[in-house]
């Protein structure tokens, strides 16, 4: 009955993402008000329903009611709730439920609280959004129905990957959906905002909350997965160029040239195209990444869902939307004027530099995501790695890093370099200090531009703030200046994890010791734990940094039973100025366990930065919203007045 | 319960770790004892992929198959060998799809040519917007 109830309301929800379609269009073409006021009430009653058929799903998962078969293959009666609950968007048809879901929401969202746009383009807008959610329900409907029962019901679930049992990966799916989810409503608004020819500042101001939503959950997301590769997978990499990382990184990437195009229109009414260009390649970047990862055609632990006809649906749907929107912009962009003028040397000029370099090295990543699947295709596979993307992505943002130097420094229209030499002066000491530093150290070529690079960011990112009484600074800038600092620590978190990891590989008897970098490290005692679903071997390590009192470690190898699968659980010990990293292998022969140690120094910067840029637009965000109340609240005293005096 | 449980079944899987204590790759899991060596092996080996896992290198992997790979990358720079030579000996025995590092071939040229395109669009976008506001 709650299956049935869950499929009937998303039947119910994409009939009225339909009616919001056609609605949203014939109102915004017609300018009829009868039809315009179906628009906004059908699109929060869809985003209602559509959370409520999510809810049913997370229901059946916590009941495992091994009657559907979403539940049969994914889930086990043995799970911890948490993972149960977990299990109901860490498979393929959940998650595109997942990802509807938060789509409708978004939809109810702007249809609920967006009043700064004109009716038209807002009819536009939600109608383009009714659009996409359309495609996206019949691809549940249609392919992967989450509802579907079994004739008859399984005895005991599947169970949940082992690697996906682990509570960061629990919500990393989730967070990295409201990003990608969040782009599709910047897309609806440039849509919108192009079939009716009104490209303004306020449609800037009505479409930067979500691109700043969306970004920050995508940081955040990109952060968090990229920590559990690195204590999940056992050896100590934090990123490996996979199709699935790429797949998060390219919306990112463009999402962060949206976002900074979108405040030069929103604050200087110029870039016009290019911000809705952007508002749509964002999306298609979304939609690049959900195919990549749900279309099965990349055989990684992401890819669960192994099945060609829904590759080729999502990829109908990738070319219907992607497509259409690039028709829109062709046919209309000639007639949106590119806005106000400005100079070389100004913030703009920057922001324009930025905004290229930023599609550039977006171009870099698709190609080595995509040339490979291509090839492929061909009868020949090429692999495309670290050794490709380092070096071509440096060439482009080497660039961009000199130019957030000074960028933000910069006045708006015009400006003289002459104005900012003193800052710049500074940026550029840091840069040769930590160049200095780098050489001195013997890191190689890439790790001293980083560190180069970092350290200058660092000192740069916060002189927009000198000579200002803090206190007086509006928190949007605020926001920039924690975002670009989050910047430079993680550039000098990567840069020195890559140059100074110290790695330790041993055989030790129980009892006997290894050492990394400054640490001391003995094996006390291994001896087999169980938890719910696994069994493990645990090993007690005693770590010491530089003869200090030891610290306790327990890394475990752990044996799934349901599916079965092996899996390391690493160990950590963080200090200010680094990690040590311990892993626990197989029996060497005799008594002798495998040990793996590192030695990372800096390497938490790596998070800290990307927590700080999600702290950054979280600022920013704020900002923003809070000077919309404000506004908002101050024309409605206004209008309230004129009344009263008239 | 359930611990006794857990107990039992890791008693009784500790004799299979035990078939896998002498293993035929002894350098998988042991270092070079120089370390200039042994940096030349992982800069190596971070570049090769671990042809049975999803976008690991063989510096990333507990694959079996990683591991004999790690030994013959090890024994190999050990005995004094070049690492582009030992990468040539991989490519021709796994095919190219085993380096991460792609080289410039008649299928693979886009990948250098598309960051030099990119590259001239990038470059001509900026002086066109800045050459008409000047």
């Amino acid at each position: 009955m709650i299956a049935e109830l869950g499929l009937a309301a998303l039947w119910m929800a994409a009939a009225l993402a339909a009616l919001q379609l056609a609605a949203g269009f014939l109102a915004a073409r017609q300018d009829d008000a009868e039809i315009a006021i179906l628009v906004r009430p059908a699109a929060v009653v869809q985003g209602v329903l559509c959370a409520f058929a999510f809810a049913m799903l997370v229901w059946l998962f916590a009941r495992t009611d091994l009657s559907v078969k979403l539940v049969a293959m994914n889930s086990h009666s043995d799970k911890p709730l948490v993972f149960k609950l977990a299990g109901a968007w860490g498979n393929h048809e959940g998650s595109m439920l997942l990802w509807v879901t938060v789509m409708s929401a978004a939809g109810a969202l702007i249809a609920l609280v967006e009043r700064r746009l004109p009716d038209r383009t807002m009819q536009a807008t939600l109608a383009a959004q009714g659009f996409v959610a359309l495609g996206f329900y019949a691809f549940l409907l249609f392919s992967s129905n989450p509802f579907e029962r079994l004739p008859i019901p399984a005895l005991e679930g599947n169970g949940l990957n082992p690697l996906l049992q682990d509570i960061g990966l629990a919500f990393h799916p989730p967070t990295l959906y409201l990003g990608y989810v969040g782009l599709s409503v910047a897309f609806s608004f440039a849509v919108g905002a192009l079939l009716t020819r009104q490209v303004t500042p306020d449609f800037a101001r009505a479409m930067r909350p979500w691109v700043l939503g969306a970004w920050i959950f995508l940081t955040v997301g990109i952060t968090a997965g990229s920590y559990w590769a690195y204590y999940e997978l056992g050896w100590g990499g934090w990123w490996f160029w996979d199709p699935v990382e790429n797949a998060s990184l390219m919306p990112w990437l463009a999402a962060t040239a949206l976002l900074h195009s979108a405040s030069v229109l929103a604050a200087r009414d110029a870039l016009r195209a290019w911000t809705i260009m952007l508002g749509v390649v964002a999306f298609s970047m979304s939609m690049v990444g959900t195919f990549l990862v749900r279309s099965g055609i990349l055989t990684s632990v992401h890819a669960f869902a192994v099945d060609p006809e829904r590759g080729t649906f999502i990829l109908v749907l990738l070319a219907i939307y992607i497509g259409g929107a690039l028709a829109v912009f062709g046919l209309r962009a000639g007639s949106v004027a590119e806005g106000g003028k400005f100079e070389a040397v100004s913030r703009e000029g920057a922001l324009v530099i930025n905004n290229v370099l930023l599609s550039a090295i977006l171009g870099v990543v698709l190609l080595g995501t995509l040339y490979p699947l291509l090839t492929e295709a061909m009868g020949v596979r090429v692999s495309v790695g670290p050794p490709y993307f380092d070096p071509v992505g440096a060439i482009f943002v080497v660039p961009m890093l000199l130019v957030m130097l000074v960028g933000p420094l910069l006045r708006w229209r015009q400006d003289r370099l002459a104005r900012v030499r003193r800052s710049a002066i500074i940026g550029m000491v840091a840069v040769l200090a930590g160049l200095l530093l780098a050489i001195a150290l013997g890191a190689g070529v890439l790790p001293t531009l980083g560190i180069a690079l970092g350290a200058g960011l660092a000192v740069a990112s916060v002189l927009p703030l000198k000579g200002r009484r803090l206190r007086r600074v509006p928190l949007a800038t605020r926001g920039m200046v924690t975002a670009h600092l989050g910047i430079a620590v993680a550039l000098l978190g990567m840069a020195s994890e890559s140059a100074f990891s110290e790695e330790r590989l041993a055989a030790i008897k129980v009892g006997q010791q290894a050492s990394v970098g400054p640490w001391q490290v003995t094996l006390a005692a291994v001896d087999p734990v169980a938890g719910p679903n696994w069994t493990a071997l645990e090993g007690v390590m005693l770590a010491s940094y530089d003869g200090g009192a030891p610290i306790e470690l327990h890394p475990q190898a752990r044996s799934f039973w349901s599916p079965p699968q092996e899996t390391t659980e690493s160990a950590l010990a963080t200090r200010w100025n680094g990690q040590l990293y311990a892993v626990l292998g197989k029996a060497a022969d005799g008594e002798r366990w495998q040990v793996r140690l590192w030695w990372k120094p800096f390497v938490t910067l790596i998070w800290y930065g990307g927590l700080l840029v999600a702290l950054g637009g979280l600022l920013a965000l704020l900002g923003r919203v809070r000077d919309d109340l404000r506004r908002r609240y101050v024309t409605r005293k206004a209008a309230e007045r004129r009344e009263a005096a008239a | 319960m359930r611990a006794l449980a857990g107990l039992l079944l890791v008693l009784a899987a500790l004799p299979l770790a035990a078939q896998d204590a002498m293993p035929p790759a002894p350098y998988a899991y042991r270092q070079l004892e120089d370390p200039a060596l042994e940096a030349r092996a992982q800069g190596l080996m971070e570049t090769l992929r671990c042809l049975k896992c999803q976008s690991q290198s063989i510096a990333d992997s507990d694959a079996p198959m990683a591991g004999d790979m790690r030994h013959q990358v090890r024994t190999r720079i050990a005995a004094g060998e070049d690492p582009e030579a030992i990468r040539e000996w991989m490519m021709e025995r796994y095919g190219d799809y085993v380096s991460y590092a792609p080289v410039v071939s008649r299928t693979t040229w886009p990948l250098f040519a598309g960051p030099l395109v990119l590259l001239g669009i990038a470059a001509l976008l900026i002086w066109r917007r800045f050459r008409r506001s000047a």
